[in-house]
């Protein structure tokens, strides 16, 4: 199925996609990789604050590359996400409710998206220019010492996305494959 | 003798490093396309076609490839009977890339030491490597490795008695491992032989292979295709969504080794596989 969602990203929202699904995300998208997801789940250990309201949030694990002059951002395509892994179900239990980035999760954070009603979504790996065309404007609103992988508000417009893992245990995956090779049978 | 000033190094690494992260190779946009063409699976011929898109979309040389515009890896290939002047060899390069990606808007994506992880901000070094050739010319070979698949990328000391299925089994294993991770659909270099360092170094050089060429040993060329199929009928897929073309291609390299030994390196590109040569 495709399905074009909007924010506010509720769980209700995402409680309808399927393993498989594409979708279109408009709205805000908050960008985090190693570094970010480091700091964040140290300042929460802290007692600190979030930079960005958690809740009903979506998570692009992206560093773009420097933006041009007269463009929002770089070349933008997803990061491995298994390096998140580790800090993942920290937000997840927080609110956070879809992660966007690409390859296999651990067993925890499997069960931390089940646990909470969230989704994890793939962008396609090594299409960051294709990515960047879908972000209309971008703002460094943390850790803008760590360059690329600095804290950033994206504002997104028809961002296409494919379901990985969905909220009832759905994995494309394994899915996705076991399909395909049953066809050829 | 020859004498060739370093700023024409310094000159060529820095478009190479612009060139290679908007533009890939027609051997490997070649073999996209075909695939895009021949690929059974809908969901995984619908991803080849989003990838196509994207190779002209950077094309107008706007925005690279990838976000990940690599670690500059930076072969050279020195005639003896070269001399070179103006400054040294290896700071020219580093210059190359500092300007190179400062002026191509490209990622910083060097941090200075493993563990304490502080980004260099101009992403040098470069990792380069050099070979004395015969004659007067430089070639210089630029490859921005991206690290979503080089971190899928493994190397194995099999006993000799291994022998082809072992190594075979390995690079197969590889790659089921690696999954969705390394961008598939991937271009796999297989380094045979040699040493530890050996067998990693020429896996990364079979990388750099033309796509198009085949093997010059007819055995090794019939392990590659053999290989390919094992690969593509693992099921993984373009992005491992579940498909056909899980490899675009495999690609070996062998070198003599020891009687007691049998070094298998496997090292994963993703299908934004870039590099370029120059020769001065």
């Amino acid at each position: 199925m495709e399905y074009r969602i909007s924010e506010p990203f509720t769980k209700e929202k995402f409680a309808q996609l399927k393993a498989g699904d594409t979708v279109l995300l408009t709205g805000t998208v908050y960008t985090a990789r190693d570094a970010a997801h480091k700091r964040m789940v140290e300042m929460l250990q802290e007692g600190g604050q979030l930079p960005f309201e958690i809740k009903n949030s979506v998570i692009y694990y992206v560093g773009p590359t420097p933006e041009k002059p007269g463009n929002p951002i770089g070349s933008a395509g997803p990061t491995t996400s298994y390096r998140m892994d580790a800090y993942a179900p920290v937000l997840l239990d927080l609110g956070e409710t879809g992660m966007i980035g690409k390859g296999q999760r651990s067993q925890t954070v499997k069960e931390a998206v089940l646990r909470n009603g969230a989704v994890y979504f793939a962008a396609i790996g090594g299409a960051g220019a294709l990515m960047a065309q879908r972000v209309e404007s971008a703002e460094v609103i943390a850790f803008e010492d760590l360059g690329a992988e600095a804290v950033r508000k994206l504002s997104v417009k028809d961002f296409p996305v494919t379901v990985i893992l969905d909220s009832k245990g759905g994995d494309l995956y394994s899915e996705g494959r076991a399909a395909y090779l049953e066809s050829r049978e | 003798m020859r004498v060739i000033d370093v700023k024409e190094v310094a000159e060529a690494v820095a478009e190479m490093a612009v060139q290679t992260n908007h533009f890939l190779g027609d051997d490997v946009k070649c073999r996209i396309k075909c695939r895009a063409m021949e690929e059974p699976w809908p969901v995984a011929k619908n991803v080849l076609e989003k990838i196509e898109e994207n190779i002209a979309i950077a094309e107008e040389g706007v925005l690279p490839l990838c976000q990940d515009t690599g670690l500059a890896c930076v072969f050279l290939e020195v005639g003896q009977d070269v001399h070179f002047t103006g400054g040294l060899l290896e700071d020219a390069i580093n210059e190359g890339v500092r300007k190179g990606y400062a002026e191509g808007f490209l990622r910083k994506s060097v941090v200075g030491d493993p563990l304490r992880r502080i980004n260099t901000k101009d992403n040098t070094p470069a990792h380069i490597h050099y070979e004395i050739v015969p004659g007067e010319q430089v070639k210089i070979t630029f490859a921005p490795k991206g690290f979503g698949s080089e971190n899928m990328s493994q190397i194995k000391m099999l006993p000799p008695s291994a022998g082809e299925d072992g190594v075979k089994d390995f690079v197969v294993r590889v790659c089921e491992e690696a999954g969705a991770n390394p961008c598939p659909p991937v271009v796999v270099g297989v380094g045979i032989g040699g040493t530890f360092d050996k067998a990693a170094l020429m896996a990364k050089k079979a990388l750099m292979l033309p796509l198009d060429r085949e093997n010059g040993d007819p055995y090794y060329a019939e392990m590659e295709k053999e290989l390919l199929e094992r690969i593509n009928n693992l099921g993984i897929g373009p992005q491992g969504f579940g498909g056909e073309t899980t490899a675009l291609a495999v690609k070996i390299m062998t070198a003599p080794t020891h009687i007691a030994g049998l070094p298998v390196a496997v090292n994963i590109n993703c299908h934004v596989s870039r590099h370029a040569e120059r020769i001065l």
